[in-house]
């Protein structure tokens, strides 16, 4: 049996709609934001990509279903090409920032001389205009009279065209990538290792676990969670890398990634598409075939971090 | 919290989401009575004293200047085009990207209705009609003319044991192939490290800018795979590029440009707009060039036009504004300062102009150099996507310079990318 429900003034009504509806209207700035600059995109992207549309004559779009996919999946090795570069660049980029990002915030998690300053400094890369960045990185790279070639010809290497090659533009690009988000990472890492009690560690040294058995069985378990997080989120930026191979050899040829589209990458390509041919229908169908793409690499890359061991 | 508390701070919060939103779609902020007006190029138009004079002669005007570089100045403009905003009120567009947006001529004022059919008589024939609209819509006024000649290294030239005079180095090539020679005799005595000539692309464009069909013919049917005199200038280009006289560099990269200060190269082709480009970019070298003629008559590459896009807010004042910068007696004042050649045939005659001297370049003869380069000048008909076929023959010319194709694979690849341009 229920207790008679006791009747309700309006004054009483009105509170419990509030309570009921007032957390929707505290977030409705977030959706309301989202809708006009994530979610209408996104769908109006879905409809141009099923058009053939010229950049600048929206008039004179056509609606022609599945066809672009059909060109882009099936008769078009450059998208291939682009999507395989996206892939070797997220690969080039991910593992490398996550392994630094941790080793730097396990250093920095020592007590040191001037250890705010390192701390600060780990954010100035990332900082950093990425234009900028890049174009001085395409100079430290130059075939002719480049940094890093001088400095590998001390050791008989050097003169390495490097955005001639594969291999060799996309470890560059790369390595622009991982400077200016290693430290990012690492703040995140230290933030977290802080939170760690440290008498795990000294039970640790206790049953005589040394210094590198603790980091790997204790540290790094206990920052699955934010190891996860930057994976995901350094997925989800390098599948969309646009202004570092674009500005690694910039020029006329600048959007389509090198001579042969060596580094071209499909963020790339699908500028190349969109803002040098003017097709904007299968510039569309790009991004909505790389946007699917990022979030099945990010789901990989989820599925592979959480396999870290936690006892 | 209070229920009368909360509910207020939902209506504030509401209220501010919407005021975000609104406000980025905002009106224009208040300009303090003057007329704005920006200038959108690329590279130097050589307009800064130009820009000072028509404000001190309209007070109520006010202008900036925003330069990009060459590709993405355009790549930008059709994107502000295709989104109705952003664009500058006076757009420049250069002769290999003009055919593409006078494709469609309702994004920009057509000139002719503000007064520009009086003014028509000003410019080159060609030049007129290469910006003009099918439908006879006028999308921009000429700015300068490439014309075509060789920038040259007199000290390098020496060097090697070849002659430097201007009239002895013009002799050394009356044909593309005497070019070549010449610098298979240059390379065999070169300064280490110095090249015969800075890169394939360049020279192909020269070449390219002579014959009298270019990469469609006037009916904007791509002929690349069909026009000989492609194929025969791509040939000797590679021979050029396998004989090792190419110093490797892709044209308005960071790295040519580095070429021009450490002196990587003797000789680049040299529309009347390079000149200033080398002067800007390797202003160390002063004396050092010199300019003789091109081999193989004449030929055009680059030049520009002054386009209004409609979405500016003072169209009027910004095609008053264009015309008077394209103006004869401006291109005068921009050709003596910058060596930009006038795209105005009544300066060829012009004794201020045929006298001019260029100090930078050794005091060549440029005036007459290039007023004679222009009257002779076949002008070639530029179709649709002449911008990225220029751009396609790069890359191809760029993968026989790197070593990763040899002549008929590049060009092979090349026919499929440029058939993919429709």
């Amino acid at each position: 049996m229920t207790a008679p429900v006791p009747k309700l003034s309006f004054a009483d009504r009105r509170a419990n709609w509030d309570v009921k509806l007032s957390p929707f209207g505290f977030i409705s700035p977030y959706f309301l934001i989202f809708g006009v600059f994530g979610l209408f995109p996104l769908l109006y992207t879905a409809f141009v990509s099923l058009q053939k549309r010229n950049l600048l004559d929206a008039e004179g779009a056509k609606f022609i279903g599945l066809e672009n996919y059909r060109q882009l999946l099936f008769h078009d090795p450059y998208f291939w090409n682009a999507m395989g570069n996206t892939v070797s660049l997220w690969l080039l980029t991910t593992i490398p920032q996550i392994l630094f990002a941790l080793g730097i915030a396990h250093l920095l998690n020592r007590r040191l001389r001037g250890r705010t300053l390192f701390r600060t400094g780990m954010i100035l890369p990332n900082i950093t205009s990425v234009a900028a960045v890049t174009i001085i990185f395409a100079q430290l790279f130059g075939r002719d009279f480049g940094l890093v070639n001088w400095v590998l010809s001390w050791f008989g290497a050097g003169h390495v065209d490097w955005q001639a090659g594969t291999a060799s533009s996309h470890a560059a690009i790369a390595s622009m990538v991982v400077w200016r988000w290693t430290g990012y990472h690492a703040l995140i890492f230290l933030a977290s290792m802080q939170a760690i009690p440290s008498s795990l560690y000294e039970a640790a040294t206790l049953d005589g676990a040394k210094g590198h058995q603790q980091f790997l069985r204790i540290t790094v378990p206990l920052l699955r969670p934010q190891i996860i997080f930057s994976t995901v989120i350094a997925t989800t930026g390098n599948m969309r890398l646009l202004a570092e191979p674009l500005l690694f050899n910039p020029g006329t040829a600048a959007a389509t990634g090198g001579s042969d589209r060596q580094f071209q990458t499909a963020a790339l390509y699908l500028y190349e598409q969109g803002f040098s041919k003017y097709d904007f229908g299968y510039s569309s169908a790009v991004a909505l075939l790389l946007a699917i793409a990022t979030m099945l690499v990010a789901g990989v890359a989820y599925l592979v971090t959480r396999r870290i061991q936690t006892d | 919290m209070r229920p009368n508390t909360r509910t207020r701070m939902v209506l504030v919060a509401v209220l501010a989401a919407i005021t975000v939103l609104s406000a980025c779609s905002g009106g224009d902020g208040g300009s303090g009575g003057k007329i704005k007006l920006s200038l959108g190029l690329f590279g130097n138009f050589g307009y800064t004293d130009l820009i000072k004079e028509y404000q001190a002669a309209h007070p109520n005007i006010e202008i900036t200047e925003r330069t990009a570089a060459y590709s993405d100045h355009h790549k930008n403009l059709a994107a502000h085009l295709a989104t109705g905003g952003g664009a500058a009120d006076i757009e420049a567009i250069d002769t290999g990207y003009v055919a593409q947006f006078k494709a469609t001529p309702d994004k920009f004022v057509d000139l002719n209705t503000v007064g520009g059919d009086k003014l028509k008589d000003r410019w080159l024939g060609w030049k007129w009609s290469a910006s003009l609209a099918k439908g006879g819509q006028q999308i921009g006024y000429g700015t300068d003319v490439g014309g075509l000649a060789i920038c040259y290294r007199r000290d390098l030239l020496q060097a090697a044991g070849l002659p430097a005079d201007r009239e002895a180095v013009s002799a050394l090539w009356p044909t593309w192939q005497a070019f070549f020679d010449a610098g298979k005799r240059f390379q065999a005595n070169a300064p280490g490290g110095v090249k015969w000539m800075d890169g394939g692309p360049t020279v192909l464009n020269a070449i390219f800018g002579q014959a009298p069909t270019g990469y469609y013919d006037t009916s904007d049917q791509l002929v690349v795979d069909s026009n000989p005199a492609l194929r025969t200038g791509w040939d000797q280009v590679v021979d050029a590029v396998k004989a090792n006289l190419s110093a490797g560099l892709l044209y308005s990269t960071p790295t040519w440009n580095t070429g021009f200060t450490q002196g990587q190269f003797a000789t680049v082709t040299c529309p009347a707009w390079m000149m200033t480009k080398i002067k800007d970019q390797a202003p160390d070298t002063a004396g050092k060039w010199d300019v003789a003629s091109v081999p193989g008559g004449g030929g055009n590459w680059g030049g520009s036009y002054l386009t209004v896009p409609k979405q500016g807010k003072h169209t009027a004042e910004a095609a008053d504004l264009a015309a008077w910068l394209t103006a004869p007696e401006q291109q005068a004042k921009v050709f003596t300062s910058q060596g930009l050649l006038p795209s105005t045939p009544s300066l060829y005659t012009d004794p201020k102009i045929t006298s001019y001297t260029n100090p930078f370049f050794n005091n060549a003869p440029v005036g007459k150099l290039f007023t004679d380069a222009a009257k002779n000048l076949n002008p070639q008909y530029q179709g649709p996507k002449a911008g990225d076929v220029q751009t396609e023959f790069g890359n191809a010319m760029q993968r026989v310079e790197q070593g990763k194709q040899d002549g008929a694979a590049a060009w092979q690849q090349l026919v499929g990318d440029v058939a993919k341009l429709k």
